[in-house]
Protein backbone atom coordinates (compact mmCIF):
# COMPACT_ATOMS: atom_id res chain seq x y z
CA UNK A 1 0.00 0.00 0.00
CA UNK A 2 1.54 3.31 -1.00
CA UNK A 3 0.96 6.13 1.42
CA UNK A 4 1.62 9.79 1.04
CA UNK A 5 3.80 10.90 3.88
CA UNK A 6 2.95 14.01 5.77
CA UNK A 7 5.73 15.63 7.67
CA UNK A 8 4.19 16.18 11.03
CA UNK A 9 7.32 17.37 12.80
CA UNK A 10 7.69 20.54 10.85
CA UNK A 11 4.13 21.61 11.20
CA UNK A 12 3.72 24.38 13.71
CA UNK A 13 0.92 23.64 16.06
CA UNK A 14 -1.26 26.51 17.04
CA UNK A 15 -2.74 26.87 20.50
CA UNK A 16 -6.13 26.16 19.01
CA UNK A 17 -4.92 22.80 17.73
CA UNK A 18 -3.62 21.88 21.14
CA UNK A 19 -6.86 22.81 22.81
CA UNK A 20 -8.91 20.66 20.46
CA UNK A 21 -6.43 17.82 20.99
CA UNK A 22 -6.88 18.05 24.74
CA UNK A 23 -10.63 18.01 24.30
CA UNK A 24 -10.41 14.93 22.14
CA UNK A 25 -8.12 13.22 24.67
CA UNK A 26 -10.62 13.87 27.42
CA UNK A 27 -13.38 12.40 25.34
CA UNK A 28 -11.24 9.38 24.59
CA UNK A 29 -10.48 8.78 28.24
CA UNK A 30 -14.17 8.89 29.05
CA UNK A 31 -14.81 6.38 26.33
CA UNK A 32 -12.04 4.10 27.46
CA UNK A 33 -13.98 2.64 30.39
CA UNK A 34 -16.97 2.07 28.17
CA UNK A 35 -14.75 0.47 25.55
CA UNK A 36 -13.19 -2.06 27.89
CA UNK A 37 -16.55 -2.79 29.47
CA UNK A 38 -17.91 -3.58 26.01
CA UNK A 39 -14.89 -5.66 25.04
CA UNK A 40 -15.16 -7.68 28.24
CA UNK A 41 -18.89 -8.15 27.84
CA UNK A 42 -18.32 -9.62 24.38
CA UNK A 43 -15.52 -11.84 25.70
CA UNK A 44 -17.94 -13.30 28.24
CA UNK A 45 -20.56 -13.77 25.53
CA UNK A 46 -18.13 -15.55 23.23
CA UNK A 47 -16.70 -17.74 26.00
CA UNK A 48 -20.07 -18.69 27.51
CA UNK A 49 -20.56 -21.81 25.34
CA UNK A 50 -16.99 -22.89 26.09
CA UNK A 51 -17.68 -22.51 29.81
CA UNK A 52 -20.78 -24.68 29.56
CA UNK A 53 -18.90 -27.32 27.57
CA UNK A 54 -16.09 -27.52 30.10
CA UNK A 55 -18.13 -27.58 33.31
CA UNK A 56 -20.71 -30.00 31.98
CA UNK A 57 -18.04 -32.39 30.72
CA UNK A 58 -16.85 -32.81 34.32
CA UNK A 59 -20.26 -33.52 35.82
CA UNK A 60 -21.64 -36.83 36.95
CA UNK A 61 -24.97 -38.10 35.66
CA UNK A 62 -26.97 -36.79 38.61
CA UNK A 63 -25.14 -33.50 38.75
CA UNK A 64 -25.85 -32.75 35.07
CA UNK A 65 -29.31 -31.67 36.18
CA UNK A 66 -30.75 -28.76 34.21
CA UNK A 67 -31.56 -26.77 37.34
CA UNK A 68 -27.84 -26.56 38.05
CA UNK A 69 -26.90 -26.13 34.44
CA UNK A 70 -24.87 -22.97 34.88
CA UNK A 71 -23.13 -23.95 38.12
CA UNK A 72 -19.78 -25.60 38.60
CA UNK A 73 -19.84 -29.36 39.27
CA UNK A 74 -20.47 -30.39 42.89
CA UNK A 75 -17.87 -33.09 42.45
CA UNK A 76 -15.49 -32.99 39.48
CA UNK A 77 -15.83 -36.31 37.69
CA UNK A 78 -14.00 -37.65 34.68
CA UNK A 79 -16.45 -40.38 33.70
CA UNK A 80 -17.67 -38.36 30.69
CA UNK A 81 -14.13 -37.87 29.47
CA UNK A 82 -13.31 -41.57 29.76
CA UNK A 83 -16.44 -42.53 27.84
CA UNK A 84 -15.84 -39.89 25.18
CA UNK A 85 -12.22 -40.87 24.78
CA UNK A 86 -12.95 -44.58 24.36
CA UNK A 87 -15.66 -43.78 21.81
CA UNK A 88 -13.68 -41.25 19.80
CA UNK A 89 -10.10 -42.56 19.98
CA UNK A 90 -10.25 -44.80 16.88
CA UNK A 91 -11.80 -42.03 14.79
CA UNK A 92 -9.17 -39.53 15.94
CA UNK A 93 -6.40 -41.70 14.49
CA UNK A 94 -8.36 -42.15 11.27
CA UNK A 95 -8.91 -38.42 10.93
CA UNK A 96 -5.22 -37.65 11.40
CA UNK A 97 -4.33 -40.21 8.72
CA UNK A 98 -6.90 -38.55 6.47
CA UNK A 99 -6.11 -34.92 7.11
CA UNK A 100 -2.30 -34.71 7.07
CA UNK A 101 -1.57 -36.32 3.67
CA UNK A 102 -4.50 -34.68 1.92
CA UNK A 103 -3.43 -31.26 3.23
CA UNK A 104 0.15 -31.87 2.07
CA UNK A 105 -0.86 -33.01 -1.40
CA UNK A 106 -3.30 -30.21 -2.11
CA UNK A 107 -0.84 -27.65 -0.70
CA UNK A 108 1.92 -28.91 -2.99
CA UNK A 109 -0.29 -28.90 -6.08
CA UNK A 110 -1.62 -25.48 -5.08
CA UNK A 111 1.91 -24.16 -4.82
CA UNK A 112 2.74 -25.36 -8.36
CA UNK A 113 -0.49 -23.85 -9.68
CA UNK A 114 0.04 -20.56 -7.89
CA UNK A 115 3.56 -20.38 -9.28
CA UNK A 116 2.50 -20.99 -12.87
CA UNK A 117 -0.49 -18.66 -12.64
CA UNK A 118 1.46 -15.76 -11.17
CA UNK A 119 4.92 -16.10 -12.69
CA UNK A 120 4.56 -18.20 -15.84
CA UNK A 121 1.38 -16.73 -17.14
CA UNK A 122 0.12 -17.92 -20.49
CA UNK A 123 -2.68 -16.56 -22.69
CA UNK A 124 -5.96 -17.43 -21.04
CA UNK A 125 -4.36 -17.93 -17.61
CA UNK A 126 -6.84 -15.54 -16.05
CA UNK A 127 -9.83 -17.47 -17.35
CA UNK A 128 -8.36 -20.77 -16.16
CA UNK A 129 -7.69 -19.23 -12.76
CA UNK A 130 -11.22 -17.88 -12.43
CA UNK A 131 -12.64 -21.26 -13.44
CA UNK A 132 -10.52 -23.03 -10.83
CA UNK A 133 -11.59 -20.43 -8.27
CA UNK A 134 -15.26 -21.09 -8.91
CA UNK A 135 -14.68 -24.60 -7.55
CA UNK A 136 -14.17 -22.98 -4.16
CA UNK A 137 -17.62 -21.45 -4.14
CA UNK A 138 -19.83 -24.22 -5.51
CA UNK A 139 -22.20 -25.74 -3.02
CA UNK A 140 -20.98 -29.33 -2.84
CA UNK A 141 -24.62 -30.39 -2.77
CA UNK A 142 -24.68 -29.56 -6.49
CA UNK A 143 -22.20 -32.35 -7.31
CA UNK A 144 -22.89 -34.80 -4.52
CA UNK A 145 -25.26 -37.23 -6.24
CA UNK A 146 -23.03 -38.00 -9.27
CA UNK A 147 -19.97 -37.70 -7.05
CA UNK A 148 -21.00 -40.72 -4.95
CA UNK A 149 -21.40 -42.62 -8.21
CA UNK A 150 -18.07 -41.44 -9.64
CA UNK A 151 -16.10 -42.29 -6.51
CA UNK A 152 -17.53 -45.78 -6.40
CA UNK A 153 -16.93 -46.21 -10.17
CA UNK A 154 -13.30 -45.24 -9.62
CA UNK A 155 -13.12 -48.07 -7.09
CA UNK A 156 -12.08 -45.83 -4.20
CA UNK A 157 -13.17 -47.49 -0.93
CA UNK A 158 -15.70 -45.70 1.28
CA UNK A 159 -14.45 -43.89 4.35
CA UNK A 160 -10.97 -42.45 4.71
CA UNK A 161 -9.60 -43.19 1.19
CA UNK A 162 -12.46 -41.51 -0.63
CA UNK A 163 -12.48 -38.58 1.80
CA UNK A 164 -8.75 -38.14 1.21
CA UNK A 165 -9.32 -37.86 -2.53
CA UNK A 166 -12.16 -35.37 -2.07
CA UNK A 167 -10.26 -33.11 0.32
CA UNK A 168 -7.35 -32.99 -2.12
CA UNK A 169 -9.56 -32.21 -5.11
CA UNK A 170 -11.84 -29.66 -3.50
CA UNK A 171 -8.94 -28.07 -1.62
CA UNK A 172 -7.14 -27.24 -4.87
CA UNK A 173 -8.99 -23.97 -5.61
CA UNK A 174 -8.27 -22.28 -2.28
CA UNK A 175 -4.66 -23.57 -2.21
CA UNK A 176 -4.14 -22.19 -5.70
CA UNK A 177 -5.66 -18.86 -4.74
CA UNK A 178 -3.58 -18.46 -1.58
CA UNK A 179 -0.31 -19.36 -3.32
CA UNK A 180 -1.07 -17.18 -6.31
CA UNK A 181 -1.60 -14.18 -4.05
CA UNK A 182 1.47 -15.10 -2.02
CA UNK A 183 3.77 -15.43 -5.02
CA UNK A 184 2.57 -12.09 -6.37
CA UNK A 185 4.84 -10.55 -3.70
CA UNK A 186 7.89 -12.42 -5.03
CA UNK A 187 9.70 -10.01 -7.39
CA UNK A 188 9.45 -10.95 -11.05
CA UNK A 189 13.12 -9.99 -11.45
CA UNK A 190 14.15 -13.08 -9.50
CA UNK A 191 12.31 -15.27 -12.00
CA UNK A 192 13.74 -13.33 -14.94
CA UNK A 193 17.27 -13.74 -13.60
CA UNK A 194 16.82 -17.49 -13.25
CA UNK A 195 15.38 -17.68 -16.76
CA UNK A 196 18.37 -15.73 -18.11
CA UNK A 197 20.62 -18.29 -16.49
CA UNK A 198 18.83 -20.88 -18.56
CA UNK A 199 16.76 -22.39 -15.78
CA UNK A 200 13.51 -23.99 -16.96
CA UNK A 201 10.16 -23.78 -15.28
CA UNK A 202 10.86 -26.59 -12.81
CA UNK A 203 14.42 -25.53 -11.98
CA UNK A 204 13.18 -22.02 -11.30
CA UNK A 205 10.49 -23.41 -9.03
CA UNK A 206 12.93 -25.55 -7.11
CA UNK A 207 15.70 -22.99 -6.75
CA UNK A 208 13.83 -19.67 -6.51
CA UNK A 209 10.21 -20.21 -5.52
CA UNK A 210 10.24 -23.20 -3.20
CA UNK A 211 12.87 -21.79 -0.82
CA UNK A 212 10.74 -18.70 -0.14
CA UNK A 213 7.45 -20.59 0.07
CA UNK A 214 7.54 -21.57 3.72
CA UNK A 215 5.11 -18.92 5.03
CA UNK A 216 2.72 -19.70 2.19
CA UNK A 217 2.81 -23.40 3.04
CA UNK A 218 2.14 -22.69 6.70
CA UNK A 219 -0.98 -20.71 5.85
CA UNK A 220 -2.28 -23.25 3.36
CA UNK A 221 -1.56 -26.26 5.56
CA UNK A 222 -3.32 -24.69 8.55
CA UNK A 223 -6.29 -23.87 6.37
CA UNK A 224 -6.50 -27.32 4.82
CA UNK A 225 -5.89 -29.10 8.10
CA UNK A 226 -8.65 -27.15 9.83
CA UNK A 227 -11.25 -27.43 7.11
CA UNK A 228 -10.63 -31.15 6.50
CA UNK A 229 -10.63 -31.89 10.23
CA UNK A 230 -13.91 -30.01 10.69
CA UNK A 231 -15.63 -31.36 7.56
CA UNK A 232 -18.93 -33.08 8.08
CA UNK A 233 -20.72 -32.88 4.72
CA UNK A 234 -18.38 -35.16 2.76
CA UNK A 235 -17.93 -37.36 5.81
CA UNK A 236 -21.70 -37.86 6.06
CA UNK A 237 -22.00 -38.86 2.40
CA UNK A 238 -18.87 -40.98 2.14
CA UNK A 239 -18.47 -42.81 5.42
CA UNK A 240 -20.37 -44.51 8.18
CA UNK A 241 -19.65 -44.67 11.90
CA UNK A 242 -17.33 -47.64 11.55
CA UNK A 243 -14.94 -45.98 9.13
CA UNK A 244 -15.83 -42.33 9.60
CA UNK A 245 -13.71 -39.41 10.79
CA UNK A 246 -14.11 -37.76 14.16
CA UNK A 247 -17.03 -35.48 13.19
CA UNK A 248 -19.10 -38.56 12.35
CA UNK A 249 -18.10 -40.34 15.55
CA UNK A 250 -18.98 -37.24 17.56
CA UNK A 251 -22.36 -36.87 15.90
CA UNK A 252 -23.14 -40.48 16.89
CA UNK A 253 -21.96 -39.89 20.46
CA UNK A 254 -24.02 -36.71 20.81
CA UNK A 255 -26.93 -37.47 18.54
CA UNK A 256 -29.00 -40.02 20.43
CA UNK A 257 -32.27 -39.29 22.19
CA UNK A 258 -30.86 -40.27 25.60
CA UNK A 259 -27.73 -38.19 25.38
CA UNK A 260 -25.04 -38.47 28.01
CA UNK A 261 -24.39 -34.74 28.32
CA UNK A 262 -21.07 -35.05 30.12
CA UNK A 263 -19.72 -37.50 27.54
CA UNK A 264 -20.92 -35.61 24.48
CA UNK A 265 -19.53 -32.31 25.74
CA UNK A 266 -16.21 -33.94 26.61
CA UNK A 267 -16.29 -35.46 23.11
CA UNK A 268 -16.85 -32.06 21.53
CA UNK A 269 -13.82 -30.75 23.41
CA UNK A 270 -11.68 -33.72 22.41
CA UNK A 271 -12.69 -33.33 18.77
CA UNK A 272 -11.74 -29.64 18.89
CA UNK A 273 -8.33 -29.99 20.52
CA UNK A 274 -6.24 -30.40 17.33
CA UNK A 275 -7.68 -27.36 15.55
CA UNK A 276 -7.54 -25.33 18.78
CA UNK A 277 -3.86 -26.17 19.19
CA UNK A 278 -3.23 -25.08 15.61
CA UNK A 279 -5.16 -21.88 16.28
CA UNK A 280 -3.37 -21.08 19.54
CA UNK A 281 0.12 -21.84 18.22
CA UNK A 282 -0.28 -20.44 14.73
CA UNK A 283 -3.17 -18.00 15.13
CA UNK A 284 -1.37 -15.27 13.25
CA UNK A 285 -1.05 -17.44 10.15
CA UNK A 286 -4.59 -18.74 10.61
CA UNK A 287 -5.83 -15.19 10.20
CA UNK A 288 -3.52 -14.80 7.22
CA UNK A 289 -5.18 -17.82 5.63
CA UNK A 290 -8.63 -16.44 6.24
CA UNK A 291 -7.63 -13.17 4.64
CA UNK A 292 -6.00 -14.60 1.56
CA UNK A 293 -9.06 -16.74 1.06
CA UNK A 294 -11.17 -13.66 0.69
CA UNK A 295 -9.43 -10.36 0.29
CA UNK A 296 -7.38 -10.27 -2.84
CA UNK A 297 -4.00 -8.66 -3.11
CA UNK B 1 3.30 -21.59 -33.28
CA UNK B 2 5.97 -24.08 -32.19
CA UNK B 3 7.81 -21.37 -30.33
CA UNK B 4 4.63 -20.50 -28.50
CA UNK B 5 4.09 -24.10 -27.47
CA UNK B 6 7.65 -24.17 -26.17
CA UNK B 7 7.14 -21.03 -24.09
CA UNK B 8 3.76 -21.85 -22.61
CA UNK B 9 3.75 -25.62 -22.86
CA UNK B 10 5.53 -26.45 -19.58
CA UNK B 11 3.26 -24.15 -17.59
CA UNK B 12 0.11 -25.62 -19.05
CA UNK B 13 1.51 -29.10 -18.46
CA UNK B 14 2.12 -28.35 -14.79
CA UNK B 15 -1.43 -27.06 -14.43
CA UNK B 16 -2.86 -30.04 -16.26
CA UNK B 17 -3.53 -32.26 -13.22
CA UNK B 18 -5.51 -29.49 -11.56
CA UNK B 19 -7.34 -28.55 -14.74
CA UNK B 20 -8.36 -32.16 -15.27
CA UNK B 21 -9.37 -32.73 -11.63
CA UNK B 22 -11.36 -29.51 -11.41
CA UNK B 23 -12.79 -30.13 -14.86
CA UNK B 24 -14.06 -33.56 -13.86
CA UNK B 25 -14.95 -33.03 -10.21
CA UNK B 26 -16.52 -29.60 -10.61
CA UNK B 27 -17.70 -28.93 -14.14
CA UNK B 28 -18.43 -32.40 -15.44
CA UNK B 29 -20.19 -33.36 -12.21
CA UNK B 30 -22.31 -30.20 -12.34
CA UNK B 31 -23.48 -31.23 -15.80
CA UNK B 32 -23.97 -34.83 -14.70
CA UNK B 33 -25.94 -33.68 -11.66
CA UNK B 34 -28.15 -31.59 -13.92
CA UNK B 35 -28.69 -34.62 -16.14
CA UNK B 36 -29.78 -36.75 -13.17
CA UNK B 37 -32.13 -33.99 -12.08
CA UNK B 38 -33.95 -34.30 -15.40
CA UNK B 39 -34.63 -38.04 -14.99
CA UNK B 40 -37.25 -39.86 -12.99
CA UNK B 41 -34.76 -41.71 -10.80
CA UNK B 42 -36.79 -41.49 -7.60
CA UNK B 43 -35.76 -44.89 -6.21
CA UNK B 44 -32.53 -46.79 -5.78
CA UNK B 45 -33.30 -48.58 -9.05
CA UNK B 46 -31.37 -46.95 -11.92
CA UNK B 47 -33.57 -45.22 -14.42
CA UNK B 48 -32.73 -42.79 -17.14
CA UNK B 49 -36.14 -41.83 -18.40
CA UNK B 50 -36.04 -38.11 -18.96
CA UNK B 51 -38.91 -36.08 -17.63
CA UNK B 52 -37.65 -32.60 -18.49
CA UNK B 53 -38.05 -30.01 -15.77
CA UNK B 54 -40.81 -31.91 -14.03
CA UNK B 55 -38.77 -32.46 -10.85
CA UNK B 56 -38.06 -28.75 -10.66
CA UNK B 57 -41.66 -27.71 -11.17
CA UNK B 58 -42.84 -30.30 -8.64
CA UNK B 59 -40.30 -29.09 -6.11
CA UNK B 60 -41.12 -25.44 -6.57
CA UNK B 61 -44.82 -26.22 -6.19
CA UNK B 62 -44.20 -28.30 -3.04
CA UNK B 63 -45.09 -26.33 0.13
CA UNK B 64 -42.34 -28.22 1.96
CA UNK B 65 -39.72 -26.97 -0.45
CA UNK B 66 -41.18 -23.46 -0.45
CA UNK B 67 -40.92 -23.50 3.33
CA UNK B 68 -37.28 -24.57 3.08
CA UNK B 69 -36.54 -21.69 0.71
CA UNK B 70 -38.26 -19.25 3.09
CA UNK B 71 -36.18 -20.68 5.93
CA UNK B 72 -33.04 -20.25 3.86
CA UNK B 73 -33.91 -16.60 3.27
CA UNK B 74 -34.51 -15.95 6.98
CA UNK B 75 -31.34 -17.81 7.93
CA UNK B 76 -29.25 -15.87 5.43
CA UNK B 77 -30.62 -12.47 6.41
CA UNK B 78 -30.16 -13.05 10.16
CA UNK B 79 -26.77 -14.74 9.75
CA UNK B 80 -25.48 -11.97 7.48
CA UNK B 81 -26.94 -9.17 9.59
CA UNK B 82 -25.58 -10.62 12.83
CA UNK B 83 -22.05 -11.30 11.62
CA UNK B 84 -21.82 -7.89 9.94
CA UNK B 85 -23.03 -6.04 13.04
CA UNK B 86 -20.79 -7.88 15.51
CA UNK B 87 -17.87 -8.10 13.10
CA UNK B 88 -17.97 -4.39 12.37
CA UNK B 89 -18.54 -3.41 15.99
CA UNK B 90 -15.61 -5.47 17.28
CA UNK B 91 -13.30 -4.29 14.52
CA UNK B 92 -14.35 -0.70 15.12
CA UNK B 93 -13.65 -0.91 18.86
CA UNK B 94 -10.35 -2.74 18.36
CA UNK B 95 -9.26 -0.48 15.56
CA UNK B 96 -8.66 2.33 18.04
CA UNK B 97 -5.47 1.59 19.92
CA UNK B 98 -6.25 -0.67 22.87
CA UNK B 99 -4.24 -2.57 25.43
CA UNK B 100 -4.61 -6.30 25.07
CA UNK B 101 -5.96 -5.95 21.56
CA UNK B 102 -4.37 -9.26 20.58
CA UNK B 103 -6.15 -11.05 23.42
CA UNK B 104 -9.60 -9.75 22.50
CA UNK B 105 -9.03 -10.47 18.84
CA UNK B 106 -7.97 -14.04 19.59
CA UNK B 107 -11.00 -14.67 21.80
CA UNK B 108 -13.45 -13.29 19.25
CA UNK B 109 -11.90 -15.34 16.48
CA UNK B 110 -11.43 -18.67 18.24
CA UNK B 111 -14.91 -20.17 17.55
CA UNK B 112 -14.00 -20.12 13.87
CA UNK B 113 -11.45 -22.91 14.40
CA UNK B 114 -14.06 -25.31 15.79
CA UNK B 115 -16.30 -27.55 13.73
CA UNK B 116 -20.04 -26.90 13.58
CA UNK B 117 -20.51 -30.48 14.77
CA UNK B 118 -18.56 -29.82 17.97
CA UNK B 119 -20.12 -26.43 18.68
CA UNK B 120 -23.51 -27.88 17.80
CA UNK B 121 -23.21 -30.19 20.81
CA UNK B 122 -23.34 -27.28 23.22
CA UNK B 123 -25.67 -25.06 21.21
CA UNK B 124 -28.23 -27.82 21.01
CA UNK B 125 -28.35 -27.68 24.77
CA UNK B 126 -28.20 -23.88 24.99
CA UNK B 127 -31.10 -23.56 22.55
CA UNK B 128 -33.32 -26.00 24.40
CA UNK B 129 -36.92 -24.86 24.13
CA UNK B 130 -38.15 -25.73 27.62
CA UNK B 131 -39.22 -22.63 29.59
CA UNK B 132 -39.54 -22.10 33.32
CA UNK B 133 -43.19 -21.09 32.91
CA UNK B 134 -44.08 -24.39 31.24
CA UNK B 135 -45.17 -27.47 33.18
CA UNK B 136 -41.98 -29.23 34.21
CA UNK B 137 -40.21 -25.97 33.55
CA UNK B 138 -37.96 -26.31 36.56
CA UNK B 139 -35.97 -28.63 34.30
CA UNK B 140 -35.27 -25.76 31.93
CA UNK B 141 -31.79 -25.75 30.45
CA UNK B 142 -29.61 -23.51 28.39
CA UNK B 143 -30.26 -19.91 27.47
CA UNK B 144 -33.83 -19.97 28.75
CA UNK B 145 -32.58 -20.88 32.23
CA UNK B 146 -29.88 -18.22 32.03
CA UNK B 147 -32.34 -15.54 30.89
CA UNK B 148 -34.68 -16.48 33.72
CA UNK B 149 -31.97 -16.35 36.36
CA UNK B 150 -30.80 -12.86 35.33
CA UNK B 151 -34.37 -11.55 35.37
CA UNK B 152 -34.94 -11.56 31.64
CA UNK B 153 -37.41 -14.44 31.80
CA UNK B 154 -39.65 -12.64 29.34
CA UNK B 155 -37.08 -13.24 26.64
CA UNK B 156 -37.36 -17.00 26.95
CA UNK B 157 -38.62 -18.63 23.80
CA UNK B 158 -38.91 -21.81 21.77
CA UNK B 159 -35.71 -21.18 19.85
CA UNK B 160 -35.52 -23.52 16.88
CA UNK B 161 -38.82 -25.29 17.67
CA UNK B 162 -40.81 -22.31 16.45
CA UNK B 163 -42.28 -23.35 13.08
CA UNK B 164 -42.05 -19.90 11.49
CA UNK B 165 -38.98 -18.23 12.90
CA UNK B 166 -37.16 -21.18 14.46
CA UNK B 167 -34.55 -21.12 11.74
CA UNK B 168 -33.39 -17.73 13.03
CA UNK B 169 -32.28 -19.53 16.23
CA UNK B 170 -29.94 -21.65 14.10
CA UNK B 171 -28.32 -18.40 12.99
CA UNK B 172 -27.35 -17.62 16.60
CA UNK B 173 -24.55 -20.21 16.82
CA UNK B 174 -23.57 -19.45 13.23
CA UNK B 175 -23.17 -15.79 14.18
CA UNK B 176 -21.24 -16.82 17.30
CA UNK B 177 -18.90 -18.83 15.14
CA UNK B 178 -18.23 -16.41 12.27
CA UNK B 179 -18.49 -12.86 13.63
CA UNK B 180 -14.80 -13.04 14.51
CA UNK B 181 -14.00 -13.80 10.91
CA UNK B 182 -15.91 -10.78 9.68
CA UNK B 183 -14.13 -8.75 12.37
CA UNK B 184 -10.78 -9.89 10.96
CA UNK B 185 -11.86 -8.80 7.50
CA UNK B 186 -12.97 -5.38 8.73
CA UNK B 187 -9.78 -4.95 10.77
CA UNK B 188 -7.75 -5.59 7.63
CA UNK B 189 -9.96 -3.04 5.88
CA UNK B 190 -9.41 -0.43 8.60
CA UNK B 191 -5.66 -1.01 8.48
CA UNK B 192 -5.73 -0.41 4.75
CA UNK B 193 -6.95 3.15 5.23
CA UNK B 194 -3.96 5.47 5.44
CA UNK B 195 -3.87 7.57 8.62
CA UNK B 196 -3.05 10.58 6.50
CA UNK B 197 -6.46 10.34 4.90
CA UNK B 198 -8.19 10.66 8.26
CA UNK B 199 -5.88 13.38 9.46
CA UNK B 200 -6.46 15.32 6.27
CA UNK B 201 -10.21 15.00 6.72
CA UNK B 202 -9.99 16.07 10.35
CA UNK B 203 -7.84 19.09 9.50
CA UNK B 204 -10.44 20.05 6.92
CA UNK B 205 -12.88 20.17 9.82
CA UNK B 206 -14.72 16.97 9.06
CA UNK B 207 -16.92 15.76 11.91
CA UNK B 208 -16.39 12.16 13.02
CA UNK B 209 -19.66 11.12 11.43
CA UNK B 210 -18.80 12.81 8.15
CA UNK B 211 -15.35 11.21 8.28
CA UNK B 212 -16.97 7.80 8.47
CA UNK B 213 -19.64 8.60 5.95
CA UNK B 214 -17.34 9.99 3.27
CA UNK B 215 -13.90 8.49 3.96
CA UNK B 216 -14.04 5.29 5.98
CA UNK B 217 -17.20 3.54 4.78
CA UNK B 218 -16.36 3.90 1.08
CA UNK B 219 -12.90 2.47 1.78
CA UNK B 220 -14.45 -0.46 3.60
CA UNK B 221 -16.98 -1.38 0.95
CA UNK B 222 -14.77 -3.97 -0.86
CA UNK B 223 -14.25 -5.75 2.48
CA UNK B 224 -17.95 -5.60 3.17
CA UNK B 225 -18.64 -7.14 -0.25
CA UNK B 226 -16.21 -9.99 0.49
CA UNK B 227 -17.91 -10.61 3.82
CA UNK B 228 -21.36 -10.66 2.24
CA UNK B 229 -20.24 -13.12 -0.44
CA UNK B 230 -18.47 -15.45 1.98
CA UNK B 231 -21.13 -15.47 4.70
CA UNK B 232 -23.95 -15.56 2.17
CA UNK B 233 -22.62 -18.56 0.34
CA UNK B 234 -21.81 -20.32 3.62
CA UNK B 235 -25.38 -19.79 4.67
CA UNK B 236 -26.71 -21.37 1.47
CA UNK B 237 -24.57 -24.47 2.07
CA UNK B 238 -25.17 -24.69 5.82
CA UNK B 239 -25.89 -28.30 6.71
CA UNK B 240 -23.71 -29.59 9.52
CA UNK B 241 -24.78 -27.03 12.11
CA UNK B 242 -28.46 -27.81 11.58
CA UNK B 243 -27.75 -31.55 11.70
CA UNK B 244 -25.81 -31.10 14.93
CA UNK B 245 -28.47 -29.04 16.70
CA UNK B 246 -31.60 -30.76 15.43
CA UNK B 247 -31.25 -34.54 15.64
CA UNK B 248 -34.02 -35.45 13.19
CA UNK B 249 -32.99 -34.49 9.68
CA UNK B 250 -36.58 -34.23 8.56
CA UNK B 251 -37.60 -31.60 11.12
CA UNK B 252 -39.90 -29.29 9.22
CA UNK B 253 -39.22 -26.25 11.42
CA UNK B 254 -35.60 -25.86 10.39
CA UNK B 255 -35.67 -27.47 6.96
CA UNK B 256 -33.48 -25.74 4.37
CA UNK B 257 -32.69 -26.99 0.85
CA UNK B 258 -29.36 -28.48 1.98
CA UNK B 259 -31.00 -30.63 4.68
CA UNK B 260 -33.94 -31.51 2.44
CA UNK B 261 -31.44 -32.70 -0.16
CA UNK B 262 -29.93 -35.02 2.47
CA UNK B 263 -33.38 -36.36 3.33
CA UNK B 264 -34.04 -37.08 -0.36
CA UNK B 265 -30.62 -38.70 -0.72
CA UNK B 266 -31.06 -41.13 2.16
CA UNK B 267 -34.53 -41.86 0.77
CA UNK B 268 -32.79 -42.79 -2.52
CA UNK B 269 -34.71 -40.08 -4.39
CA UNK B 270 -31.67 -39.17 -6.48
CA UNK B 271 -33.49 -37.10 -9.09
CA UNK B 272 -35.04 -34.78 -6.52
CA UNK B 273 -31.79 -34.58 -4.54
CA UNK B 274 -29.92 -33.63 -7.72
CA UNK B 275 -32.55 -31.03 -8.58
CA UNK B 276 -32.20 -29.41 -5.15
CA UNK B 277 -28.42 -29.39 -5.64
CA UNK B 278 -28.82 -27.62 -8.97
CA UNK B 279 -31.15 -25.03 -7.46
CA UNK B 280 -28.59 -24.31 -4.74
CA UNK B 281 -25.91 -23.97 -7.38
CA UNK B 282 -27.98 -21.43 -9.30
CA UNK B 283 -28.56 -19.42 -6.11
CA UNK B 284 -24.83 -19.38 -5.34
CA UNK B 285 -23.83 -18.65 -8.93
CA UNK B 286 -26.17 -15.65 -9.10
CA UNK B 287 -24.06 -14.04 -6.38
CA UNK B 288 -20.61 -15.46 -6.99
CA UNK B 289 -20.16 -15.22 -10.76
CA UNK B 290 -20.65 -11.43 -10.93
CA UNK B 291 -18.28 -11.17 -7.97
CA UNK B 292 -15.58 -13.28 -9.64
CA UNK B 293 -15.89 -11.30 -12.88
CA UNK B 294 -15.77 -8.06 -10.92
CA UNK B 295 -12.61 -9.00 -9.02
CA UNK B 296 -10.82 -10.41 -12.04
CA UNK B 297 -11.57 -7.16 -13.91
CA UNK B 298 -10.48 -5.05 -10.97
CA UNK B 299 -7.21 -6.95 -10.89
CA UNK B 300 -6.44 -6.29 -14.54
CA UNK B 301 -6.75 -2.57 -14.01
Amino acid sequence: MTTATVDNKNRLRSAEDMASDAKRDGKRRMNRTLKYALLLFFVIMVLLPAYVLIITSFKGTADADPSRAWFLPKVWETGGWVKAWTTLAPSLGRTLVLVVPSALISAFLGSINGYVLSKWRFPGANIIFTMILFGMFIPYQAVMIPLTQLVSDLGVPQGIPSLMLLHVVYGLPICTLIFRNYYASVPDELIEAARMDGAGILRTYGSVILPVSMPGFVVVLIWQFTSAWNDYLFAAFFSSGRNGPVTIALSFLAGGQLTDYAASMAGALIASVPTLIVYILLGKYFVGGLMSGSVKG
Amino acid sequence: MLKRAKTWGPGVLLLAPTIILVGVFVYWLIIENFRVSLTNQHTAKPSSKYVGFENYSNLLADPNFQHSLMNLLILTVVFLGGTLIFGFLWAWILEQPAKGEGFFRSVYLFPMSISFIASGVVWRWLLSSLQTSQPGGERTTGLNRLLDSVGLGALQNDWWSNPNWGIAAIAVPAIWQLSGYVMALFLAGFRGIPDELREAARIDGCSEWKLYRHVIFPQLSPVMLSAVIIIGHMSLKLFDLIRAIVPDANTYDVQVPATLMWVKYIGSDYADAAAIGSILLVLVALVVIPYLIHTSRAEKR
